[in-house]
């Protein structure tokens, strides 16, 4: 089975899934997430997309699942680089991708996992001095 | 008659995750050949993979043929997914989105039927399920 690499870069993990996965893979990459993000406590992920072709329920699903879990362990998910055919297939599939945050590249989903960030540390008054800079 | 590359009827075996991963390969290449559009690819490759998945889960693995066809006007893909697994016992319900009885999202079935332009479904326990679908070049 194929695996999926994950990238650290500063506060955050990045996953370019540049194959055609297998469910199995999939799976495989929602685990090895997980504990990157306890191993490493960053507290962002991102996800592009730009080299999937299509994304099924199982793949929509692996989505969701993995913004879910980031979520309880204190890390923001934004998926990036989602093909228009894939988004107007998406929808016509009837998959609503509830609860994922996308941007439309790599570049703006740092920003907005630095933006969400900041208003949490605006909100925690954390006392962090790079919480000040991260404010766009 | 037509041109461009005629690829003949293939087939391929479900019987794991990795053939599931083919079959969307294959789709493709035929979906390709056959010069539909971008969006059109993209919606019959997922719909294949959502029926690919489904023979593996609910039909315990079966095999997919895939052939090109033309009706004078048209071409397109034409994907038929067999297996002789225990069959669909309601089918409304099982095209009901949201529905499932595998742990999944329930919109698998309901899901290909949107995605394709023509869907036929032959179902029973005794001969297992046979699903037919076609998308045409627009």
């Amino acid at each position: 089975m194929e695996r999926v690499p994950i990238l650290k870069i500063g506060d955050i993990l990045l996953v370019s899934i540049q194959l055609d996965m297998s469910d199995q893979t999939a799976v495989q990459l929602q685990e090895d997430l997980a504990e990157r993000i306890v191993a490493t406590g960053c507290h962002g992920v991102i996800i592009d997309i730009t080299a999937l072709d299509i994304v099924d329920s199982f793949v929509g699903r692996m989505l969701s699942t993995i913004a879910s879990i980031s979520k309880v362990l204190d890390a923001e998910t934004v998926v990036v680089g989602m093909r228009p055919a894939v988004a107007i297939t998406l929808v016509e599939l009837g998959l609503s991708l509830n609860g994922i945050r996308t941007a439309l590249n790599v570049e703006r989903g740092m920003e907005l996992i630095a933006a969400a960030r900041a208003d949490e540390h605006e909100y925690q008054l954390d006392d962090d001095p790079d919480a000040e800079t991260a404010t766009p | 008659m037509t041109a461009g590359v005629d690829l003949g009827p293939q087939a391929q075996a479900i019987r794991s995750d990795e053939d599931v991963v083919r079959v969307r390969q294959l789709v493709r290449a035929v979906a390709v050949a056959v010069k539909l559009s971008l969006v059109d690819q993209t919606k019959v490759v997922t719909a294949a993979s959502e029926l690919a998945r489904n023979t593996l889960v609910y039909g315990g693995g079966g095999s997919v043929e895939v052939t090109t066809v033309d009706n004078g006007r048209r071409r397109g893909v034409q994907i038929v997914f067999v297996d002789s697994g225990p069959g669909i016992p309601d089918l409304d319900l099982a095209f009901t989105d949201g529905y499932t009885t595998g742990g999944g999202l329930g919109l698998g079935l309901s899901g290909a039927r949107r995605l394709v332009d023509d869907f036929h479904i032959d179902t029973s326990a005794e001969t297992g399920t046979r699903i037919t679908v076609t998308k045409w070049s627009r």
